[in-house]
């Protein structure tokens, strides 16, 4: 195997071995219920973690998504209380809003060559803010079409849905694999992991590219807070706290280092999935409390890091006569 | 000493400015009285209030200037609050409550200094660890529950006054003047730059880079076990859920502010004490103007924005540039005037 | 003539980078572009690549005027350049790597088989079979240097500008680059070779130009040039020979020891050698790079300890466990890479000399701010480091006056024993005379030093004593008279010399 797919393999097999061990202890968490809700109430984490992957594959980091997330929701909510558009129209509008929001920060991380962590922080207060301004309240969605694409559903033998949401998810992730992977851009951004003095000798185009890449988070946090006013049904300016810092801790678990320059989007699903588990595997227990998940977290993102500390230290090993 | 002052001078000239600004809709925002003993005005009220954010940056500056950042210090806060309540609600006393606090914030700092410089794992990684899985923690000592005690000598730590000043804002100053004195006065301060500019020639050059980095992070948690005892002593109570909730970014972006480099090196304490300020000072100024606090967030963007325009290296660059291109010209101008006669 | 410059100029504040520079490459000819540190070599390469706009002067390619705006540009005009580091992405596959830019996509996707054959194809003929699926980091730096000479060759075709390819290489590995060199110049290509190695210069070029405080020297055939006038050129002035003004000591001088090093090495890294160093005493450690020389020196300064044997001296066994317990045992160690292990770029001049010693004193004893002002002007004067002042960061400084402060950070110290790996690489030839005669300067007051250098006059002119090291092993000692080139080499080159690996 190409020592590459090392931390991949890695981030597989450890979700492999969990859920292994889940099911010898709770048989029903092979059912497709319990895949299918795994799915749905993961899709606005797994959506926007793609664009997080992308992002920390460049090496940059985007504080803002969490709170791009809410802005989704609530605009999205004030829109249809307050005008009579359809929700369609109110999704293009919110995903052009969204993107450009994202180019944006992108924009001004090469033109102040600021670190990219200070101004996506200033874009994490700016959509708040923004969000706040928009309504202090939670304002629920009442429209029909939601009804429709909340029912949305494909039933999986054994009684699963496999919800529209969720395939949105798998769609978003699929995608993300071929921009990252596939095409100049993915390569573009892995070369500014890389070295962002190398990627300009080779020809990369810093400035465009890193627009683009924000840009693009931009608009999978837009795509998230559509599935996240979908999976809630409301827009929440306080909702999705901290959702950016959630994404980041999924994609270092799948697999991505965060200096950027080497990753995989399809581990980010697994990041997101495995941390899924945790929190499936915690109701399903039962007795344990809910601040249990966070400390459980906490030791995965832990043996996850030591894990790809490990393995870089015995590949760099093998590399040295 | 000069040199000192001529640092935390952008720092005063927006802090000058912003109270300026406020001063227009809020006309006594400098004005102090004395009330039952101790001073009362929006001064006080900011040094209380931004003590917190204050207090994590002197921790978060020294961090920065390692070249690492800590991510942990707001669920620090949340811990060793919950602890300093747990301890008097078990009836530690003062004493054993404030001792138990700093130890958590010690063993928080420790954690994060041994995983950064013995494990090698990057800060931001390394902190995200316990920023995530800290109020977890913090809820397993409060049981989940908003721990309240009515205990005057802990809450004195947050709402009393020492000869009419705020505790809150009396620790802060103390705890700066301290770690700028200690840093200075000692070779720490150049140590410690060292190690962040540079960290393997500061090792090859004797520096004891381990022991510095986990010292950096240890003197972080113990400033945030600081906020997290003010700030649990202020409403009597310990919140593990919203206590010191994202004011790690705060404090981020008060060293910042400060105009230290996220990129490690030379740094100041005053400059992140005055930027510590100035966010609080936007904070209470929103207030005080009498502007809706749902504009405060997008006020502080603004604000962020502005610095890193004013900061920028690549502005900065182009400044000097400017600078350089105008004194040539004169100079040009001056020497083909001059040129004729000769 | 295939790129001309003609009066080509550009000032930075305070200097001429460029003075009316006349410059000409033939097709099909290896040209070396020679000077020292400041000569303006690096600033002609900026203008003609487009790193740099230049502010007056011509530059014509196949006689058409030119003026690139960026590298990217120039790479499309046909001039492509390699530089000694930054080229490539080591995080990216060779294939990717080789075809970055201009990957052959398929319905708007690259096309990951078409990538890696059209990456075989632009290898063929280098000489090099890797998998081109693997990361670039996984190959070594010669091969990352071919793979680099392979893309700027396929993306531009008519002008290759090397700037300090081979400062990494061993010999074999030099040797293989040169037989691609010759390919290249003998399809036609223009070739610029920036190199501080004189005997390459000889080995591999045509022409030679030397610049010297942004001017032409002199442009001429390298077959009609020598060693000394060369030399000449690039000084301005006659170097002052050290190996002929030294008078050898013939044979070794008994020295009282001061240390042993006693099977000491590390399984991986050296294997156990015997060592003793007169007090002193100079010695010089010689082999090829990855030979096992800089990692002899860290296992004696505890950067990575060792695992057997012991180090002594008079008063018995010394820790050497890490650099502090090192130092504490009276070692000073200047390492190789000044700019990453060597200086803290951002602090001054000052801080950087008295760095070792605060950090011996401990953090709670700092050195009194007059006292620190005292050694840093002392040794500013004394070892005549060109700076603006005690307080300038060092990082503004040039290279040789960087490696001047990092001596100063030792000397400060007053080392029993101190290492110096490469203490001149890198360095104009004017302060590399000065660093040579410190080196003898110190070892006369009774210091002992140990100098690894990879190039052999330098160890012939200050060492006692040679060590050679080959495939990590200790494996001659030669001293006094019987230290010149003709035996160094053939100790490194001896017959039972396992092939060391080029690519890995």
């Amino acid at each position: 195997m190409n020592p590459r797919l090392y931390p991949l393999a890695a981030t597989i097999a450890i979700f492999v071995l969990a859920w292994v061990i889940c099911v010898m202890q709770f048989p029903l968490m092979l059912s497709t219920r319990v895949i299918g809700n795994l799915l749905t109430d993961n899709a606005y984490l797994g959506i926007v973690a793609v664009g997080m992957t992308i992002v920390i594959l460049s090496g940059g980091i985007d504080l803002s998504v969490g709170s791009v997330i809410a802005f989704s929701g609530v605009f999205i909510a004030v829109m249809l209380r307050d005008t009579g558009l359809h929700p369609l129209s109110v999704f293009a509008l919110l995903l052009v809003v969204t993107t450009g929001f994202g180019a944006g920060m992108g924009g001004l991380i090469h033109a102040l060559a600021m670190p990219p962590f200070i101004v996506t922080l200033a874009g994490m207060f700016l959509a708040r803010g923004a969000a706040y301004m928009l309504t202090i309240d939670s304002v629920p969605i009442d429209h029909a079409f939601y009804d429709l694409l909340d029912d949305a559903y494909y039933l999986m033998p054994g009684k699963g849905r496999l919800t529209l949401i969720g395939v949105v998810m798998l769609l978003t992730v699929a995608i993300g694999m071929i921009v990252a992977h596939r095409t100049r851009f993915g390569a573009s951004v892995l070369a500014l992991g890389g070295g962002e003095a190398a990627a300009r000798l080779m020809g990369v185009k810093v400035g465009h590219t890193t627009v683009a890449i924000y840009a693009f988070s931009g608009l999978m946090a837009g795509l998230s807070g559509i599935v996240f006013s979908i999976y809630t049904s409301s827009g929440y300016p306080l909702a999705t706290v901290g959702t950016e810092l959630t994404a980041i801790a999924a994609v270092v678990i799948g697999g991505t280092l965060l200096t950027g320059g080497a990753g995989f989007v399809f581990g980010t699903l697994i990041g997101v999935l495995t941390m899924g588990l945790v929190q499936t595997y915690i109701v399903f227990d039962g007795t344990l409390s809910s601040w249990w998940t966070k400390i459980i977290i906490g030791l995965l993102l832990l043996s996850f890091i030591l894990l790809q500390k490990g393995l870089l230290r015995l590949t760099t090993a093998r590399l040295q006569p | 000493m000069r040199n000192a002052l001529r640092r935390v001078i952008p720092q005063l000239v927006t802090l000058a400015a912003l109270v300026a600004l406020i001063s227009v809709f809020f006309p006594d925002v400098l004005r102090i009285e004395v009330m039952d003993g101790r001073l009362v005005g929006p001064v006080m009220d900011i040094l209380k209030r931004g003590a917190p954010v204050g207090l994590l940056a002197i921790g978060m500056t020294l961090v920065i200037a390692t070249r690492g950042i800590d991510l942990s210090v707001g669920t620090v806060m949340a811990i060793t609050g919950a602890v300093a309540a747990w301890s008097i609600t078990q009836g530690y006393g003062l004493g054993g409550a404030l001792v138990l606090a700093l130890l958590a914030g010690v063993a928080a700092g420790l954690w994060n200094g041994t995983l950064v410089a013995i494990a090698g794992i990057q800060p931001i990684v390394a902190t995200l660890i316990l920023m995530t899985s800290g109020r977890g923690i913090a809820q397993l000592v409060t049981e989940g529950r908003i721990l309240t005690f009515s205990h005057e000598g802990l809450a004195f730590f947050g709402s009393g006054t020492l000869l009419g000043v705020p505790v809150p804002a009396v620790l802060w100053g103390a705890t700066a003047i301290g770690v700028a004195l200690l840093m200075t006065r000692t070779a720490l301060g150049m140590l410690i730059e060292a190690v962040g500019v540079n960290r393997s020639a500061a090792s090859l050059a004797g520096a004891n880079a381990r022991v510095l980095i986990v010292a950096v992070y240890v003197t972080s948690g113990l400033c945030a076990a600081l906020a997290g005892i003010v700030a649990t002593a202020d409403i009597r109570g310990a919140d593990a859920n919203n206590a010191g909730l994202w004011l790690e970014l705060d404090a981020i972006l008060a060293v910042v502010i400060g105009g230290n480099s996220l990129l490690g090196g030379r740094f100041s304490i005053a400059a992140s004490v005055l930027g510590a300020l100035i966010i609080q000072t936007v904070d209470t100024g929103i207030l005080l103007a009498g502007f809706p606090s749902d504009y405060n967030l997008v006020i502080k963007a603004g604000l962020v924005l502005l610095i890193l325009v004013v900061q920028s290296p690549n502005l900065a660059h182009r400044w000097y540039a400017l600078r350089r291109t105008a004194r040539e010209q004169r100079k040009a101008a001056m020497t083909s005037a001059k040129e004729p006669g000769e | 003539m295939l790129l001309t410059t003609r009066s080509l100029t550009k000032t930075f504040p305070g200097a001429k980078a460029l003075d009316s520079v006349d410059f000409g490459l033939a097709a099909g000819e290896v040209h070396a572009l020679l000077g020292e540190n400041g000569a303006g070599k690096s600033t002609l390469i900026k203008c003609l690549t487009g790193a740099y706009t230049r502010d007056s002067g011509d530059i014509a390619l196949d006689g058409a005027p030119i003026s690139p705006r960026s590298t990217s540009e120039a790479q499309e005009l046909g001039i492509g350049t390699v530089y000694q580091e930054i080229n490539l992405l080591p995080n990216l596959t060779v294939a990717q790597n080789l075809t970055f830019g201009r990957e052959p996509t398929r319905f708007g996707m690259v096309d990951g088989h078409a990538q890696r054959r059209r990456a075989e194809t632009m290898l063929e003929g280098y000489g090099i079979d890797i998998d081109v699926s693997r990361d670039l980091a996984a190959y070594s730096v010669a091969v990352r240097q071919i793979v680099a000479i392979a893309r700027a060759v396929a993306l531009s075709g008519k002008v290759l500008i090397l700037d300090e390819p081979t400062a990494s290489l061993d010999a074999r590995e030099v040797a293989t680059l040169f037989n691609v060199l010759r390919g290249l110049r003998d399809r036609g290509l223009g070739i610029v070779f920036v190199s501080h190695f004189l005997d390459q210069v000889f080995e591999l070029t045509d022409r030679v130009t030397v610049l010297r405080n942004g001017r032409k020297v002199v442009t001429e055939n390298t077959a009609d040039l020598d060693r000394v006038r060369l030399i000449e050129h690039m000084l301005g002035h006659a170097l002052e020979d050290e190996v002929s003004t030294r008078a050898r000591t013939g044979g070794a001088t008994a020295r009282p020891d001061l240390l042993r090093f006693e099977g000491y090495g590390r399984p991986g890294r050296i294997e156990p050698f015997d060592l003793s160093v007169g007090k002193g005493e100079v010695l010089g450690l010689a082999g090829l790079l990855g030979s096992g020389r800089t990692e002899s020196a860290e296992l004696m300064f505890g950067v990575t300890p060792a695992q057997t044997g012991a180090a002594t001296d008079a008063g018995g066994m010394l820790d050497l466990s890490s650099p502090r317990a090192a130092i504490a045992a009276g070692f000073g160690f200047a390492p190789e890479e000044r700019k990453e292990d060597g200086i803290v770029a951002d602090l001054s001049v000052r801080e950087n000399i008295v760095l070792a010693l605060q950090a011996r004193r401990g953090w709670a004893r700092p050195i009194p701010r007059a006292e620190q002002l005292r050694l840093a002007q002392m040794y500013i004067d004394r070892l005549d480091i060109r700076t603006s002042g005690p307080e300038q960061p060092v990082g503004d400084l040039s290279g040789g006056n960087q490696q001047k402060v990092v001596l100063a950070r030792w000397l400060a110290m007053t080392p029993r024993f101190l290492i110096l790996d490469e203490p001149t690489r890198g360095i104009d030839v004017g302060a590399h005379a000065e660093i040579l005669r410190l080196i003898r300067h110190l070892a006369a007051d009774g210091m002992s030093i140990l100098v690894i250098s990879s190039e052999l006059d330098e160890l012939i002119a200050v060492a006692d004593r040679v060590i050679v090291v080959r495939d990590r092993r200790h494996v001659a000692e030669l001293a006094g008279a019987d230290i010149t080139s003709d035996t160094i080499v053939r100790a490194i080159a001896a017959p039972d010399a396992k092939p060391t690996e080029a690519a890995q």
